[in-house]
This record gives structure tokens, C-alpha cells and sequence, in this order.
């Protein structure tokens, strides 16, 4: 079962998309796991100042990604990079056993999206 | 969920509500006529009777004689006695077992369990619409096989099983070979008649024709060596042990004759919103594939991948909307593997992630059929506008 924060952000999943002018963006997981996630961040002086998602994947694929956006929308680089699954679950009220990957899928995307930053693989 | 929402079932595969004059059938052996149909004195006796008539209206409708009925706790249960029960009995004359890559898992898992203690097991593959290869089936008995199980439809797709010709093939053997089919899906929807069918063991459970939870029967042919399920109790001619479950058993019984009564005109109803469900779905959506066959194919089911989506996501966005449906099947739900029915088909990994089953029942009307595909068209295009997959169409180049 699923709690009423995970049900709320599937319902009414915030930060759906592409970041405008992305200048960090990762792609994590596989159709064949059933889950994938991309996250996109525009990033100005070190701060997070959008952040969209794009995610295939169950309820709480998605909770996960809306919850793990919200959370970082604003945050510089390095508060970014601190995020944990765990505090992606403790957003969500918790997570069921199974679906616990989800969050770590979200910490990956993200670490991932900062990573292409720093190493300015995505062009300005 | 508020009261201003409709609520809409389309998960009848996964059980069905308890029919009123059924429930009827069974208030009386709650309270009233209370006894242990094991019981010598009058209540007893009375229990016993309601028991008997229960069995002799189940044994009338299938073909078999009372005496070939053992009620059990329901279907998983059946399907476990069945294959272990024959395994157990045959021991000693042969260790290997054939069935289908598609059984229900209470066939399946018990397989693998027997696997473990020594046992060998051939899973026979089905074609890309379920349906058993009877080449395959032939080619895989041994001369030290004892059994084969094959449902008779697929609890997932609904595909029907030729059980006839199955049946058929393993009669050719020079042994004798047992043959279970698991009838839980098709109890109600199709004809179990044991002299048409010709399997040994049959398993039935009643909450899947509008019969209580927690009661189903297999049918053992006379003659077939089957080891005890339960020991300690004289009931069941000393095979399942413990005190009958009087009102359920007659609540099966009473399910079971109105399911077979009604099971032309359910099927034609059932049937004719499942046709239009389907062809609405397969003309408005695209990218969305029907799983399973076509025509060889139970009434109630419909099953279709929706790519670039995963089935569960889906599932909740109409779960929100009032309507219940099912990713893969109720009993694997909340496992993270896709179905195991889908991947014997030959479906691509990522679109047996993105499966639902829809299954109807006789209380579901054109008007909820119609909601939901309506319903369903937002839900499907809503989510895709979210996945990345779908931006990377065609889906050959999808692979991350």
C-alpha cells in the first residue's frame, strides 16, 4: 500500500518534463527493469534553479522523481549532491519494501544530472 | 473514495462478489444448522445432508460421480494436492512431471518445489497466443512420466487450452500418465464436463463464479493413486482431514449450478462488453497490443500492453478514476519481475512491464465499458507525455 504523499505526487506528479535551457541531464535504468528516469536542471551560478523530470515506471517511479524535484528546486550543487534515497522516502512517508529502488533510481538521476554539470557535457 | 465517483470492477478474474442467492443458500448452515457434518446425532446428520446434496449437484453438473469430489479451502489448494499428491503416490514409478511455461503459480511453484526433492519437470511452451504446442507436449513425455498438468485457461491472458487433444496425446502413451487440468479460470465460463474433458484431476475454486472465498473441490477420477492432503480426521474419505466447512461448501454448490445454468447467456453478455471494450481500445489508442488470442479466449478477459507505459503507473491512474483492473495477476502484484505469461509469449520485456488485465463480469454494463475507454485514453496519453520512451519513438532505438 501505497501512503497519501506517494498517491498525491503520482496524482498530481510536479516538475513533469525538460528543464528549459538544461545544462545537466541524466538518464537512468531500463525498459526492461520497467523503470527509467531522466532528470533535467538548469543550473546557474551553482544553484538549482529548475529541475524537471521525465520518468517510465510505476507509482512510485514517479512519486519519487516528482518528491526528489521538489525537494532540490533551489538548492546549490553541493546540497544537491547530499540528497539521499532515504530522505526521498522519509518525504514520501515511506515507501513499501519492494519499491525502495525507486528512491535510489532518483539519487542516481540526480547525482548522475550533477555529475554531467560539473564535467560540462551538456552544452550552454 | 467519495461518494461522487463511480466505482467500476473489472477485475472479476481476480474474484467475484458473492451472489445474493448464494448467500442465501448458506445463511442457514451458519447458526442454525450449525452441526459438524461429521457428527452422528441430528445435527449431524442435517449438516451432512446439506454436504451430500453439495456434492452429488457438483459431481451431476461436471459428470462424475460423488465420490470423485474432495472439497478444498480453494483452488491453490486444489492445484498443490493435485500435482503433489499424484508426485507423492507415483514416487516410486517415475520422477518426472510435465506442465505449461504459463500455469498459475500454485502449479507452477509447487513444480519447483518437487524439482528440489528429485523430481524432473519439462515446461512445455505455449505459441505467441498462449495456447500449449501439443508437438512439444508429445515430444516431452518420458516413460518414467507420471503426470501432466495444463490449465484450461490462462488466468492472465485467458487464453483456452485444446485440454481435449492434450489429454488425447498423453492417452497414446503405453503407461498410464495422470492428467490435472486447473479449471480454476474456466469454472463458469466453460463446460467441465469430465466425460468430454477426460483429464483424472480437476481443480475448481468458488469465488470465480460468484461462490464464498475459501472453498473449491478437485475432482479425482476413481482409481487414481493420490497421497493424502490432510491426516487426522475422517473426512474426505480420509484424504483432507478436518471439519467440512458446511455453509462455503454449500455456497459452492449453489454457485456452481447457477454459474452453470446461466453460462450461455453470461458468456454472450460478458462476451459481447469484453468485443467492444476491446475493439474500442485496439481502434483509439495507439501503440497498444491485445495479449493472448483473439478467439480461443475466455469471455471475461481482456489483457493489452501499452507501450511506453508501465502497467502499474497505469493501474493507479484508474485506480483514482474508480476503476479496478489488474497488473498481471493479483497474486504476483507488488513482485517486480513482469509477468511470466507474457515473457513465455514472446512479448519484449518492456511491454509485458506495460500490461493490464481487464476482466468483466455479468454485473458490468455498456455504460462502464464505454467510461473506462474514455478514461483510459487520458490515463494512457497522460502518462506517456511523461515518459522519456516515448520520446524516443520508434521504439527499436529505446534501449538506454
Amino acid at each position: 500500500m501505497y501512503t497519501d504523499k506517494v498517491m498525491e505526487n503520482f496524482k498530481n506528479p510536479q516538475n513533469v518534463g525538460v528543464a528549459e535551457n538544461a545544462n545537466a541531464k541524466y538518464t537512468v535504468g531500463s525498459p526492461e527493469c520497467g523503470d527509467i528516469m531522466e532528470m533535467t536542471m538548469r543550473i546557474e551560478n551553482d544553484r538549482i534553479v529548475d529541475i524537471k523530470f521525465r520518468t517510465f515506471g510505476c507509482a512510485a517511479a514517479i512519486a519519487s522523481s516528482s518528491m526528489a524535484t521538489q525537494l532540490l528546486k533551489g538548492k546549490t550543487v553541493d546540497e544537491a549532491l547530499k540528497l539521499t534515497n532515504d530522505e526521498v522516502i522519509n518525504a514520501l512517508g515511506g515507501l513499501p519494501p519492494q519499491k525502495i529502488h525507486c528512491s535510489v533510481l532518483a539519487e542516481e538521476a540526480i547525482r548522475g544530472a550533477i555529475q554531467s554539470y560539473k564535467s560540462g557535457e551538456i552544452g550552454e | 473514495m467519495s461518494d461522487n465517483i463511480k466505482r467500476i470492477y473489472f477485475d472479476y478474474a481476480a474474484t467475484t462478489y458473492l451472489d445474493k442467492e448464494v448467500l442465501s443458500e448458506m445463511k442457514p448452515y451458519f447458526s442454525e444448522t450449525f452441526g459438524n457434518a461429521n457428527s452422528q446425532h441430528w445435527f449431524g446428520r442435517e449438516a451432512e445432508k446439506a454436504v451430500i446434496a453439495a456434492r452429488e449437484k457438483i459431481a451431476a453438473i461436471i459428470g462424475a460421480k460423488p465420490s470423485e469430489i474432495y472439497f478444498t479451502s480453494g483452488g491453490t489448494e486444489a492445484d498443490n494436492w493435485a500435482v503433489k499428491g499424484v508426485a507423492g503416490a507415483q514416487a516410486a514409478v517415475g520422477r518426472h512431471i510435465v506442465t505449461s511455461a504459463v500455469e498459475h503459480h500454485a502449479v507452477l511453484d509447487t513444480c519447483k518445489q518437487l524439482e528440489k526433492k528429485g523430481f524432473e519437470v519439462t515446461y512445455v511452451q505455449v505459441d505467441k497466443e498462449g495456447v500449449i504446442d501439443l508437438g512439444a507436449l508429445k515430444a516431452a513425455l518420458r516413460d518414467d512420466t507420471v503426470l501432466v498438468s495444463i490449465m484450461y485457461a490462462n488466468n492472465e491472458i485467458g487464453t483456452v487450452m485444446p485440454i481435449r487433444e492434450a489429454v488425447e496425446i498423453v492417452r497414446g502413451q503405453k503407461r498410464r500418465i495422470y492428467f490435472h487440468t486447473d479449471c480454476v479460470q474456466a469454472a463458469g465460463a466453460l463446460d467441465l464436463n469430465v466425460g468430454r474433458l477426460d483429464a483424472d484431476l480437476m481443480s475448481v475454486s468458488a469465488h470465480k463464479f460468484y461462490g464464498p472465498k475459501g472453498v473449491g473441490f478437485l475432482y479425482v477420477r476413481n482409481g487414481v493413486k493420490l497421497e493424502k492432503l490432510m491426516i487426522g480426521g475422517n473426512q474426505e474419505r480420509k484424504m483432507r482431514g478436518g471439519t467440512l466447512n458446511v455453509p462455503h461448501i454449500v455456497g459452492l454448490a449453489k454457485a456452481f449450478e447457477l454459474a452453470n445454468e446461466n453460462r450461455e447467456r453470461n458468456n454472450e453478455y460478458i462476451g459481447g462488453l469484453r468485443d467492444r471494450f476491446v475493439s474500442r481500445v485496439l481502434s483509439e489508442i495507439d501503440n497498444v497490443y491485445l495479449n493472448g488470442s483473439r478467439e480461443k479466449r475466455l469471455p471475461g478477459n481482456a489483457n493489452f500492453s501499452f507501450e511506453f507505459i508501465e502497467g502499474e503507473s497505469l493501474l493507479f491512474s484508474l485506480d483514482v478514476l474508480g476503476i479496478a483492473a489488474s497488473s498481471g495477476s493479483a497474486c504476483s502484484s507488488g513482485s517486480l519481475d513482469p509477468s511470466h505469461v507474457l515473457l513465455a509469449l514472446g512479448t519484449r520485456i518492456e511491454l509485458a512491464h506495460g500490461s493490464l488485465r481487464f476482466s468483466f463480469g455479468k454485473d458490468n454494463t455498456v455504460d462502464e465499458i464505454d467510461y473506462a475507454v474514455d478514461a483510459l485514453k487520458k490515463k494512457v496519453s497522460d502518462l506517456r507525455a511523461m515518459s522519456p520512451l516515448f520520446y524516443q519513438f520508434p521504439s527499436e532505438k529505446s534501449k538506454v
